[in-house]
């Protein structure tokens, strides 16, 4: 826990790269409107597949932004981050220079990494025999690679890591890097999740899992989270990143600030692989942990961004979390699940959801949960349903829950002097 | 140097190192003039030994620097 001393961490730049827009405007835009991003896979064949639906990143194209032979020495998830990166750097107008740079870091999760590397490489291995596996696979498949390339493209060189708690991952390094920051090991980290895993083997392994959406005659009502009808998540790729930076360092610039991050709490459920635990009391003692470290009560939070994943454990299992962990002020604050949109971008969706937290926050919007027409059993909050809802926002949290139990909320508020 | 084997590993050198085919002289070293990392050049050797047929070394992979000599290494050893 944070003392009282520490220092204070605020948001000076953005950037998404997402499945229902490419820039932060264009994202924001599309919260707003309540656009989905879900389609047909185009990435692959999908038709040999139970759940041929994703909500991938559209008509980007990384030679835009990078040279050619740096995006061929990039997995996905990786290119999403550099040029993310880069672009919220520019966003916070934060300069990197020899005076600055070990002062600056990067923290950013991926829940799976380079996978279609490693699939196309396993091919090569398959037909043509190890002596020719590409030297480039390695480096390009390990979930590092995105903080480590962000890292070379920005010159950063203050602390660089990669959380990889599989759907927590993003949401674990913005709350990571916001302590680095309040414990004095850098000024400002580049932090967020990002994602790339709409790929065969991914996409048939969810589905074996049964995590996914079949509803593939219909794919853009296909996330629909808290709705009695849902049948599973639908798989997503992209990058959020925020620009961390500390209090003072950025007033001294003359900063935009655009929120502040003041609470950070993780649990584990230790519980089961993929399953949260019945009544979801891991990501309840999550959500008092990140209320404390924020020096918050309940009745203080107008918006939380759910993790909201559309499948059948998580959507009650979370209500349920949120009100043992509130009270009755959880019915009186507006949840929503930019997953209706967006997508489960996995270990990129904490990144596009802080991102989401810090908007709502700076435009007193709240975005909403589209898709939802018949709450299920046990999914009885406000949870701002097919239309953004303008309200006062002070106070906003977003939570995460990964594979493995790992549960994480991050707190942020409106910036006040 | 025949012209044809000049023309392929230009090609191939072009494509694997993402340089311009006009930058792939004779004289240009790989490391120096084109850019090539560690990694870069492993990656080159096996799309020359996939193109030529040949087996390339590392013991003689790393005494070729330049264009001329990966030209010279396979017209020597498609001679053999």
């Amino acid at each position: 826990m944070a003392n009282s001393d520490s220092k204070r961490v605020v948001v000076t730049g953005m950037d998404a790269i997402t499945p229902i827009g490419n820039s932060l405007e264009e994202y924001w835009a599309g919260l707003v409107a309540g656009r989905s991003g879900t389609a047909r896979i185009t990435h692959f064949d999908p038709s040999q597949h139970a759940s041929q639906i994703a909500a991938e990143v559209k008509g980007f194209d990384p030679g835009d932004f990078l040279d050619k032979k740096e995006v061929k020495r990039m997995d996905r998830f990786s290119q999403f981050a550099v040029i993310a990166g880069q672009r919220a750097l520019k966003h916070s107008g934060l300069t990197i220079t020899d005076l600055n740079a070990e002062q600056i870091g990067t923290c950013i999760g991926s829940g799976i990494g380079g996978l279609k590397v490693l699939e196309d490489q396993q091919e090569i291995y398959l037909t043509r025999g190890p002596s020719r596996c590409s030297p480039f696979m390695i480096p390009m498949m390990i979930a590092n690679m995105a903080a480590g390339l962000t890292a070379i493209h920005t010159g950063a060189k203050g602390p660089s890591t990669c959380p990889v708690t599989a759907c927590a991952a993003g949401s674990n390094a913005i709350g990571d890097a916001f302590r680095l920051i309040q414990h004095g090991y850098a000024q400002a980290m580049i932090c967020g999740g990002t994602e790339a895993a709409v790929t065969p083997l991914s996409v048939a392994g969810f589905a074996s899992a049964r995590a996914l959406s079949t509803r593939n005659d219909d794919p853009a009502t296909a996330s629909r989270p808290f709705d009695k009808t849902r049948d599973g998540f639908v798989i997503g790729e992209g990058c959020g990143i925020l620009i961390l930076e500390e209090l003072h360092h950025a007033l001294s610039r003359g900063a935009t600030i655009y929120a502040e991050i003041v609470g950070y709490g993780m649990t584990c459920d230790a519980y089961h692989m993929t399953s949260p635990v019945p009544g979801g009391a891991g990501a309840a003692r999550c959500i008092q942990m990140a209320l404390k470290d924020a020096g918050i009560v309940p009745e203080q939070i107008s918006y939380i961004n759910a993790h909201g994943t559309s499948t059948g454990a998580n959507d009650p299992t979370e209500t349920q979390a949120i009100k043992t962990a509130l009270g009755d002020a959880a019915y009186k604050i507006a949840v929503s699940s930019t997953k209706s949109m967006t997508g489960h971008l996995l270990g990129g969706s904490g990144g596009i959801e802080g991102v989401a937290t810090c908007l709502a926050i700076a435009n007193d919007i709240a975005p909403p949960t589209i898709n939802l027409h018949d709450p299920d059993v046990g999914c009885d909050l406000d949870y701002i349903p097919n239309q953004s809802r303008p309200m006062p926002i002070e106070v906003a949290i977003s939570n995460s829950f990964g594979f493995g139990g790992h549960n994480v909320t991050l707190v942020f508020q409106k910036y006040r002097s | 140097m025949s012209a044809e084997t000049f023309e392929k590993v230009k090609k191939i050198v072009s494509e694997q190192l993402g340089v311009e085919e006009a930058d792939v002289k004779p004289e240009a070293s790989f490391a120096n003039d084109l850019g090539a990392d560690s990694l870069d050049t492993v990656e080159l050797v096996m799309a020359l030994e996939e193109e030529f047929g040949v087996e390339i070394p590392d013991e003689a992979a790393e005494g070729i620097a330049t264009v001329q000599d990966a030209v010279n290494f396979i017209e020597e050893k498609a001679a053999a």
